[in-house]
């Protein structure tokens, strides 16, 4: 228990490969665009929606970051899926067959299948990207969206405080279990009482945050801050970077194309 | 165990890309931008060069305080999302600028909500959450005055009020992309986030408390001492927008029934499985929904009417 510490299940894989190399704002664009053309991809388009996995795998298998990783982090859509679930029942089309006395209908089982499968296909490419994107240069990446400075620098802040407050809030839960019997495992106390404790401890976490942050904003301070966050200066994006946006555009825009064409 | 994680809230309100079409995402990324752009604005006014490491070191602790869990009852446990508190007490601007901040992280860091339809999570858990959270905690205040049972009713209805509408919007946007029928996803959501809500709202008035006790200042500073009954309204008439869409978001309205009609599976549509939800708490078809909306906006209104007579009437008591 003393050695423990925060970590966060950070993303990032340290691997060289092309895509790590890349630079984060092409990264960032050519995901988004990704992204936005799976989005469209009309329901029951299954050859844009073989051409997309072709892409992304052969993207995943460029990084060297591992299929393997990647898939396992897919798995924060599952809860999801039950939400979608419900479409194989209400949408119109021809019945497929009967479960007690819900019908499922072709459309139903065509738009389900759909959604699933972009929802993965979008998933893959965000943990490809944080993958093989560090997370400042990520961040810095989203001022070419013209994503405000303040925001951008509030969020590299939490990045960075989050492992010192999540050791606050360990801190604050070994203080509850060394003064706290719990026999079977079980906490005493009523349900409000506990409650109780809980709001506390939260409110209590939530002062020594507040205290902290006038700690480091008269640490700013004394090291000449005035209001503006300096970065270093970022490089300029090389043009045969930049130019990757143009060739993979058009081979998203291709297969949306396709998607569109029925036979 | 050396390492303890923190990942992320569990509770399914984080929508995953894929999940809604492109004009649902579209809207939602305008809106968002417009409330994000304001609450800059705004909390950058009222907190000078300290919004960056203020916000930051907040948005830091909204995540270490979901590692706060308490049980609830036969193994399960509540945790916390920490909206309302922070709003309560940083104030609505802050507030909005903590929790966008902690849903774009969620989704860079833990893929836990999508990049194209981060917009609609930071509507729903950045800005509705958080505008009908102080919302309602301003109004529960006019109400009650700053006595200490005032301000914990208004915590935890607040708190409950929050995760509520979040809820409901998230269902109103899956429905307006047919991912989900109206008519399922908004009893499910509504449902499950009614009692995650409890939770929630218990934790932020123990924590109000607290602070009432060690930092009374805190509770002070944070909105004008006016514009109370103003807030109320904002996050009345938010509440009422969400509320107001719930109809248009079903695409399908009654495609089971038809469906069954239109293949001959009349019996089927005779029981159809609609009974297994009543009509009556079944929002989302045709005119009973409706009715059961308006209801809940008329009834809504009466009880915010009343409030607002009862909060006059005691001002000029006072004065």
């Amino acid at each position: 228990m003393i050695g423990e510490h925060i970590h966060a299940l950070n993303g990032y894989r340290a691997r060289t490969s092309p895509i790590h190399r890349l630079d984060a704002r092409v990264k960032l664009v050519l995901a988004l665009l990704f992204i936005i053309s799976t989005v469209l991809t009309p329901d029951g388009a299954w050859h844009a929606c073989i051409l997309l996995t072709a892409l992304i795998w052969s993207a995943i298998i460029l990084s060297r970051v591992g299929m393997g990783f990647v898939q396992r982090r897919t798995a924060v859509v599952i809860p999801f899926t039950l939400a979608a679930l419900t479409v194989i029942f209400t949408t119109p089309g021809h019945p497929v067959w009967a479960i007690w006395k819900f019908t499922v209908t072709d459309r139903g089982v065509e738009r389900f299948i759909s959604i699933l499968l972009k929802s993965w296909l979008s998933i893959q490419m965000t943990v490809l990207l944080t993958a093989c994107t560090p997370f400042p240069a990520l961040l810095q990446a989203m001022s070419v969206l013209r994503i405000p400075g303040v925001l951008i620098a509030i969020i590299g802040f939490t990045y960075r405080y989050v492992f010192v407050i999540g050791d606050e809030a360990l801190r604050l839960i070994r203080g509850r279990a060394a003064r706290s019997g719990a026999p079977n495992g079980r906490g005493g106390g009523s349900l409000l009482w506990r409650a109780r404790v809980t709001g506390g401890m939260a409110a209590s976490l939530f002062l020594r945050s507040v205290e902290r942050s006038e700690r480091v904003y008269e640490a700013m301070l004394a090291r000449g801050y005035d209001g503006k966050v300096r970065t270093l200066t970022t490089q300029p994006i090389r043009l045969g970077e930049w130019a990757l946006i143009l060739p993979g555009g058009l081979v998203l825009a291709l297969i949306q194309l396709l998607a569109r064409v029925r036979w | 165990m050396l390492f303890s994680s923190i990942s992320s809230a569990t509770e399914p309100m984080h929508i995953p890309d894929g999940f809604l079409n492109w004009w649902v995402s579209l809207v939602c990324w305008v809106l968002a931008i417009v409330g994000i752009g304001v609450a800059i604005r705004r909390s950058g006014r009222a907190l000078g060069e300290r919004q960056v490491p203020l916000m930051g070191v907040l948005a830091a602790f909204i995540f270490a305080a979901q590692m706060l869990n308490f049980t609830v009852a036969g193994g399960t446990s509540g945790h916390f999302v920490g909206g309302a508190l922070a709003v309560i007490l940083l104030g609505p601007w802050a507030g909005i600028m903590t929790m966008t901040t902690v849903v774009v992280i969620q989704a860079l860091l833990f893929q836990d909500g999508g990049l194209l339809v981060m917009g609609a999570n930071v509507l729903n858990m950045g800005i509705v959450s958080t505008l009908v959270a102080y919302g309602v905690y301003r109004g529960v205040l006019e109400l009650l005055g700053g006595r200490k049972w005032g301000l914990l009713a208004g915590g935890f209805i607040a708190a409950w009020a929050s995760v509520e509408l979040s809820a409901i919007a998230c269902a109103i946007e899956l429905g307006f992309s047919g991912t989900s029928p109206l008519s399922v996803a908004l009893p499910a959501m509504a449902g499950i986030h009614a009692l995650i809500g409890i939770g929630e709202g218990l934790i932020t008035a123990g924590a109000l408390a607290f602070v009432a006790a060690v930092r009374r200042d805190l509770l002070e500073v944070t909105g004008p001492a006016t514009g109370g009954i103003r807030w109320a309204l904002a996050g009345l008439a938010i509440a009422l927008a969400v509320v107001l869409l719930a109809p248009l978001a079903s695409p399908y309205p009654d495609g089971l029934e038809r469906v069954a009609e239109d293949h001959g599976f009349i019996e089927a549509a005779r029981e159809a499985p609609y009974e297994i939800i009543p009509d009556y708490v079944f929002p989302g078809i045709s005119n009973e929904a409706l009715a059961t909306i308006v209801a809940g906006i008329v009834g809504t209104l009466i009880v915010a009417g009343v409030a607002f007579g009862i909060a006059t009437a005691r001002r000029k008591v006072i004065s």
